[in-house]
């Protein structure tokens, strides 16, 4: 090793006699990067626009995203349409930022081992998804997704979904203090067919979906929520009325 | 931190400082624990806070008999003006690595098979794929890979040191404390309880936990360095103490969550939409970079160049390829967000620096592989070298295709495809899991004082079976993604799309079988391994000559 015949390549003996310089260059060198990226998407126009009819989840909604966390549905189906050809014909829309602005955390996925799932919403009737939760294989023969039958067996807890709310709120989701105050109210509401107070949940959630999910009436079931919550997905934001030349990205 | 008193008369026995911290900190842990049980709101949760408590007094008993058994003085840091070595942590967490490792596979050959046989999910909650993949995912990448880190790096900073492991009960809250990380978070997964990020599914509480066992870490490695009798921090160390201080960095970034309540496993991520989705990947990439690339190559600093009896090839090349690697790796993360609603600026610079990344990541590799200059020869009759090169040659081969694969042009084709997996895997078993079993097959008979593992014969057999699981695996993959890819955007000459979705699926179904059959066999080869192991610890030939052919390893200077 020939570095003494170098002064430049000796300098760098000052890291390997100073654990402290070392470990201050490396936590300035990994710093570099990060901040360049991620900082900026705090700011910038495209991805903290508003788009006309993103709202925050309704409790139900809510509910139902929760399951499809725990249950780790994001391992298998992405939630983020790429403008390339195919997929827009395949799926829709290709997705806007503003679509998972209140996703805490986001679920864009990174692998399709099944569809897409970004605007599966009222694609499929209520009865297909509950028969294809309980069977994927009834209603897809080649269907090679788990079967959850136990979903709509299993009543729905979400006795704390007014405290999840508080802090989604807390870090920026606008849920008003109608809107927790309701949370539990509207958990039945959203789940009934022809709900009395049906009008009083969509002026606080717009275009949710009220009615029986899971043909189970009386009984909110975590299929309820689950189903509550893929009936929406895509569905909020008006693609005839979207300007796609507001928010240029 | 408790130092061996320099007189020599009996001090009365008392405890330190550490043992009387440690005894009230899991003491209250274990009330609060208690409390919180009686509190949970979900029964998943009161059993993970009686696992808390559970572990906290057992470790209230532990240090108590430990305290009771020891001698007054705690042991010294030299005996003869040798370092005193603290080998204990570092066995447990080898025999761990060796544990979870074959965990961690056998969950993927289930999970494999769940792809190819849906019917194997039994229709169960805890069975489901969708709760075993972050079981497998974890268990390879932080269980098994966890543990040879630690492990190897306990090892590695005390011999290249020459220096005892700093602290006393501090090393085995480190080794003890990762696992039961881990088993917090593997329970959790099966009971449902996640955080829905992917490779960052622990919940808050046991992301809190990590960061103490974390900052533990870092503090007796750091305090390690700084005792060192050489001169020069070795290079494996570099890498080490990036890996350690940017996975905290990473970890703390990426699972900034606010709890429901204390009562409840559920929290909220403060980042949303695109900015979650943009540290995520900052986090996911780089848990790669650092965790699974920079630890590791420090383990290819150690013992290639031991092993191969021959100093590392370029002193030069390694201090421009480690400053390289770990400024570029931080930038590449956007390259898992290509054509998404990221903006296309960061997706460029994403794409920019995974290619120039290139560079340096091949850098390591010619490094790790010039090291074997004029020891070629022993690839013929050493399988561990053999295992170790071939490692380094899996690493080559894995991070030129990343750079590829971070193309925007070929990464709409490969995108979201099986591609990806089997990119994965051919670092993930290629390189790390070949290099890890190197150091393994080398760690064993050097901590149990043996000549050689019990059987060389045995060692060839692993490296066999394997190599032949992972080059199924992995062609298996490729051609899965790359069917699925095009299949996917194929159009009929009317200008319909060709595939319906399910058909894609249907596509699948061989190369996942052939895809099993490569995971089986690389299960097959770490039995084997474990048995070795074993019977090495159990029978093998005790080494006579110890520590007197221990080679003295150039610093990096």
């Amino acid at each position: 090793m020939s570095a003494k015949s170098s002064s430049l390549w000796a300098k760098h003996a000052i890291f390997e006699k100073h654990s402290s310089i070392l470990l201050l260059g490396v936590l300035l060198v990994i710093s570099i990067g990060g901040l360049v990226e991620i900082v900026p998407l705090f700011y910038l126009k495209s991805t903290i626009e508003t788009v006309e009819g993103m709202r925050p989840y309704s409790p139900l909604e809510l509910a139902g995203r929760k399951i499809y966390l725990r249950e780790g549905c994001y391992n298998c189906h992405s939630q983020m349409i790429r403008p390339l050809r195919d997929e827009v014909e395949r799926y829709g829309h290709y997705s806007l930022a503003a679509e998972s602005m209140y996703d805490h955390p986001f679920q864009w996925g990174s692998k399709r081992t099944g569809p897409d799932l970004a605007r599966v919403g009222a694609k499929y009737s209520d009865l297909w998804q509950l028969e294809h939760l309980n069977n994927p294989r009834a209603v897809v023969p080649a269907s090679i997704m788990p079967a959850y039958p136990w979903l709509a067996e299993t009543k729905l807890d979400a006795k704390h979904i007014a405290d999840d709310m508080k802090v989604l709120r807390l870090e920026g989701v606008p849920y008003t203090d109608e809107m927790i105050a309701a949370a539990q109210d509207d958990l039945k509401t959203q789940s009934t067919t022809d709900a009395a107070d049906g009008d009083a949940l969509l002026a606080r959630y717009p275009k949710a979906q009220v009615r029986d999910f899971d043909g189970n009436p009386g009984t909110l079931t975590e299929a309820d929520a689950l189903i509550a919550y893929l009936q929406m997905l895509g569905t909020l934001v008006d693609f005839k009325l979207y300007d796609n030349k507001a928010n240029v990205r | 931190m408790p130092t061996a008193p320099a007189k020599t008369r009996t001090p009365e026995k008392s405890m330190t400082d550490g043992e009387m911290a440690l005894l009230i900190a899991f003491f209250a842990l274990a009330l609060f624990s208690i409390m919180v049980i009686a509190k949970a709101h979900t029964q998943a949760y009161a059993f993970h806070a009686f696992l808390f408590a559970a572990a906290s007094i057992a470790s209230v008993f532990a240090i108590g008999n430990r305290y009771m058994d020891r001698p007054a003085e705690l042991p010294p840091q030299t005996i003869d003006g040798r370092p005193n070595y603290n080998m204990a942590p570092v066995k447990v967490a080898t025999l761990l690595a060796v544990f979870w490792g074959i965990a961690g596979f056998l969950v993927g050959v289930i999970i494999a098979l769940q792809l190819a046989f849906p019917v194997l999910n039994f229709d169960l909650p805890w069975t489901a794929f969708g709760r075993l993949r972050p079981l497998h995912t974890s268990a390879v990448i932080f269980a098994f890979g966890g543990n040879v880190l630690i492990g190897t790096s306990f090892y590695v900073v005390q011999r290249t040191c020459r220096a005892r492991l700093a602290g006393d009960l501090a090393p085995w809250f480190v080794v003890l404390g990762y696992n039961f990380f881990i088993v917090i978070a593997g329970t959790g997964y099966l009971l449902g309880i996640t955080q829905g990020k992917e490779y960052a599914e622990p919940e808050w509480y046991a992301d809190l936990f990590l960061t103490i066992v974390w900052v533990a870490y870092f503090g007796v490695f750091l305090l390690t360095v700084l005792k060192r009798t050489e001169p020069h921090i070795y290079v494996a160390n570099w890498f080490y103490l990036a890996f350690i201080l940017t996975i905290a960095v990473l970890h703390l970034g990426n699972n900034a969550t606010v709890p429901v309540s204390v009562f409840s496993p559920t929290s909220y991520i403060v980042w949303s939409g695109v900015q979650d989705a943009m540290v995520q990947w900052w986090y996911g990439h780089n848990a790669v970079g650092f965790f699974l690339t920079a630890g590791f190559l420090a383990l290819m600093y150690y013992f290639i160049p031991k092993r191969a009896e021959r100093p590392v090839y370029s002193y030069r090349l390694s201090i421009v390829h480690f400053w390289a690697l770990i400024f570029l790796y931080i930038w590449a993360g956007p390259h898992h967000l290509h054509y998404t609603a990221l903006p296309d600026w960061a997706q460029t610079l994403g794409m920019t620096f995974s290619i120039m990344l290139w560079m340096p990541s091949w850098g390591g590799m010619i490094n790790g592989l010039m090291t074997l200059s004029g020891a070629w020869d022993k690839l013929r009759t050493d399988p561990v070298l053999r295992m170790m090169v071939v490692s380094v040659a899996f690493y080559g081969m894995a991070t030129f295709e990343g750079p590829m694969m971070s193309v925007k042009a070929v990464n709409s084709l490969s995108h979201y495809t099986e591609w990806g997996i089997g990119h994965v895997h051919s670092g993930a078993l290629g390189w790390v899991a070949y290099i890890s079993f190197g150091a393994i097959y080398c760690l064993v008979p050097w901590l149990w004082n043996k000549r050689e593992m019990y059987s060389v014969k045995a060692i060839n057999w692993h490296f066999w079976i394997s190599t032949l699981g992972i080059v199924l695996y992995i062609c298996a993959m490729w051609v899965a993604g790359i069917l699925q890819g095009l299949m996917w955007r194929a159009y009929t000459a009317l200008g319909f799309l060709e595939y319906s979705f399910i058909e894609t699926v249907e596509a699948m179904h061989p190369l996942y079988v052939i895809r099993a059959v490569g995971g089986i066999l690389f299960l097959l080869g770490a039995l084997i391994m474990a048995w070795n192991v074993a019977m090495t610890i159990r029978r093998a030939e005790p080494d006579t000559a110890s520590d007197a052919a221990q080679l003295s390893l150039a610093p990096a200077e």
